[in-house]
């Protein structure tokens, strides 16, 4: 009786309601979702990330309507797209800056979570989920490389496949059954294939709805790094620094959302390879088992973890001192929630000391990042008092060390460093 | 709707036994639960295996029958055994015996690393014949494809008496495919198993019936 009653007076909404908890689930997650009102242009990136995310989605089901995953076939049908398919080389070209892209908005929304603290109690397992979420999109833009088929693809995911041999016992069998064969041939752009449009994809999506429950369960942090929940209206128990996400944040993102698409579409139109960083030339040749490209670089967004992998030598004619640095570096940022011992969770209350390991770690990721995309003899050798050393790789050497000590030394720096007085209230 | 409401004072249908055989209970959940995990261990054999090389990459990785003839002193040339290119180099008199003169700067001059070639290629040219050496060019670091670099000199430096550069870490690799000290690749590169059919022709991917 009662079920009829609300159907007369509510329609559809709660015909709905009552089979599905529609309303209650906007309420929960929009229009009395209280977020901090002092969100600055660094909370664009996180929606920007989900904005990519389904970018990439859709062009790539539209990839996969042309695209043929065989080794004969894939290179030629990827210039078929870009060629003879109506629209085929704005939707490959939105898809391979899309994946740049994903990487930009992603490491400067991680940015964002490490100045304000955003992985601190109690947002670790947020954190956690994002970690995972990066692994997964780095696994995702790895196996969609060796689909166009072309000598960066082939010797790329070729040295990628080699690191696993590189652990001890297992390695050689590993890295034979994720290839499923001798070497990278048509077996592994097959799996990779389904790896890349399926497998990881459905992953992804689930790890990102986890990663928004788990947020809104504990409600967002904010640039001053205080609790919103713990000045709370009286009567109406929303936080007095609190405002509705819509409409208040979903415009503010439209905002956000607008200049991602300016910079989108000048990219797409104008500069789609990047001069080499997003397309890579030697990828327009034809994978070609028998012949290394002169040069070989990752795609700019691994190249940090890639000079890690480099600068490393071998120890005891073991090549895994190396790779193992590379997992480590990514890993690493998980342990951030229990290595940060500040009593503050902001950057604008820290102090000095802080400032300066932070500054130190941008600039070795900065600079590893190039040192990546270019060959360790770039800068010439130094003399024999140095055993004739590449100068890159010593350098890289130096800033792996400096990148490694951000973290590994957070726990004696966070607590020793001086912290300004946190306000009760959100500033400006 | 509201008559599924349970009435506190009225009898269920089911009575719950009053005594709990909580040993016997823990047993079946433990029982079932291995069982339930030893199955889904063997069903999970199908897929782990299926990624595994195919009957067909395996049944690829023929013999491979090459012609060296051709070959001019100084040079070399590439054949393809199961999908890896294999070189095969026709050293010059001095390029081999100068191969004996820089043991002091390789990794592992006197290739005691057994699995990087057969017993029959355990000496100081890495081959059969001490002119002619076959080697997999793929670099032992993560499998790039090096650069031949045969002359001496060059863009490698004055001191470089010929041999391979793997463009993608720099490893450096001498004219019998020893790997240089300082290089990231930790073992000099793998001479496949072969065997001369003729004088003049190789066949790659079968053991020769020599003597160490």
């Amino acid at each position: 009786m009662t079920e009829n009653k609300s159907q007369a007076t509510g329609g559809l909404m709660s015909w709905i309601d009552a089979r599905f908890p529609l309303s209650s689930n906007i309420k929960n997650h929009l229009t009395e979702y209280y977020a901090p009102k002092n969100f600055n242009f660094w909370y664009f990136f996180g929606s920007l990330a989900m904005l990519v995310l389904v970018l990439q989605i859709i062009t790539g089901i539209f990839l996969t309507m042309h695209y043929k995953p065989s080794a004969e076939e894939a290179f030629a049908s990827v210039e078929y797209i870009m060629r003879d398919v109506f629209g085929g080389n704005i939707i490959r070209y939105m898809h391979s800056t899309g994946a740049s892209m994903f990487f930009a908005v992603v490491y400067l929304h991680m940015f964002r979570g490490l100045i304000y603290g955003s992985y601190r109690n109690p947002r670790e397992l947020i954190w956690l989920f994002g970690v995972a979420i990066f692994l997964v999109l780095m696994g995702e833009a790895f196996f969609g490389y060796l689909l166009p088929w072309g000598q960066m693809s082939y010797w790329g995911a070729q040295v990628i496949v080699n690191l696993f041999s590189a652990i001890p016992f297992i390695g050689p069998d590993l890295s034979e059954w994720l290839r499923g064969d001798y070497l990278i041939s048509d077996a592994t752009l097959n799996r990779f294939f389904a790896f890349h449009v399926i497998a990881l994809p459905l992953v992804l999506l689930g790890l990102v709805m986890v990663h928004l429950i788990a947020l809104h369960e504990v409600g967002s942090n904010n640039p001053d790094g205080i609790e919103i929940k713990a000045q709370k209206d009286k009567k109406t128990g929303i936080p007095l620094d609190g405002i509705p996400f819509h409409p208040y944040y979903t415009v503010k993102d439209l905002v956000g959302v607008v200049v991602f698409f300016i910079v989108f579409a000048a990219i797409i139109f104008f500069a789609p390879e990047m001069g080499g960083y997003f397309l890579e030339a030697n990828n327009f040749i034809p994978a070609n088992s028998l012949q290394t490209p002169a040069h070989i670089a990752p795609v700019w967004y691994f190249t940090p973890y890639y000079s890690i992998l480099r600068a490393v030598p071998p120890v005891m004619n073991s090549q895994f001192p190396g790779v193992a640095a590379m997992g480590l570096s990514v890993l690493i940022f998980a342990l951030l929630p229990w290595l940060d011992r500040s009593p503050v969770k902001s950057i604008r209350y820290r102090g000095t000391l802080y400032k300066k390991w932070l500054a130190a770690f941008v600039v070795s990721f900065l600079v590893l990042g190039y040192l990546g995309t270019v060959p360790s003899n770039v800068w010439g050798q130094f003399g024999a008092w140095c055993g004739g050393a590449d100068r890159a790789t010593v350098v890289a050497r130096i800033f792996t060390v400096i990148y490694f000590s951000f973290f590994i030394l957070m726990p004696w720096y966070t607590a020793k460093d001086k912290t300004k007085p946190v306000p009760e209230r959100v500033t400006y | 709707m509201a008559d599924t409401k349970i009435d506190k004072n009225s009898t269920l249908s089911f009575q719950p036994p009053l005594e709990v055989d909580l040993e016997k209970r823990q047993f079946l959940v433990n029982t079932t639960a291995t069982a339930g995990a030893i199955g889904a261990a063997a069903m999970a054999m199908p897929f782990v295996g299926s990624m595994l090389p195919s009957e067909r990459a395996k049944a690829a990785g023929a013999p491979v029958e090459v012609d060296i003839s051709k070959i001019p002193p100084g040079a070399m040339m590439t054949a393809e055994w199961r999908g890896k290119p294999v070189w095969i180099i026709n050293r010059t008199d001095a390029q081999t015996a100068e191969l004996s003169q820089h043991n002091d700067q390789l990794s592992d001059p006197m290739c005691d690393v057994a699995s990087q070639q057969p017993g029959y290629c355990k000496n100081s040219s890495r081959g059969i014949k001490p002119n002619i050496g076959v080697v997999v060019g793929i670099c032992t670091h993560l499998g790039c494809s090096p650069t031949a670099k045969l002359e001496t000199g060059g863009d490698m430096g004055e001191n470089w008496t010929g041999g391979f550069f793997c463009p993608c870490h720099g490893s450096k690799f001498d004219l019998a495919g020893r790997v240089y000290k300082g290089s990231p690749a930790p073992t000099n590169l793998v001479v496949p198993p072969h065997k001369y059919l003729t004088d003049t022709t190789i066949l790659i991917g079968v053991d020769a019936d020599v003597e160490a």
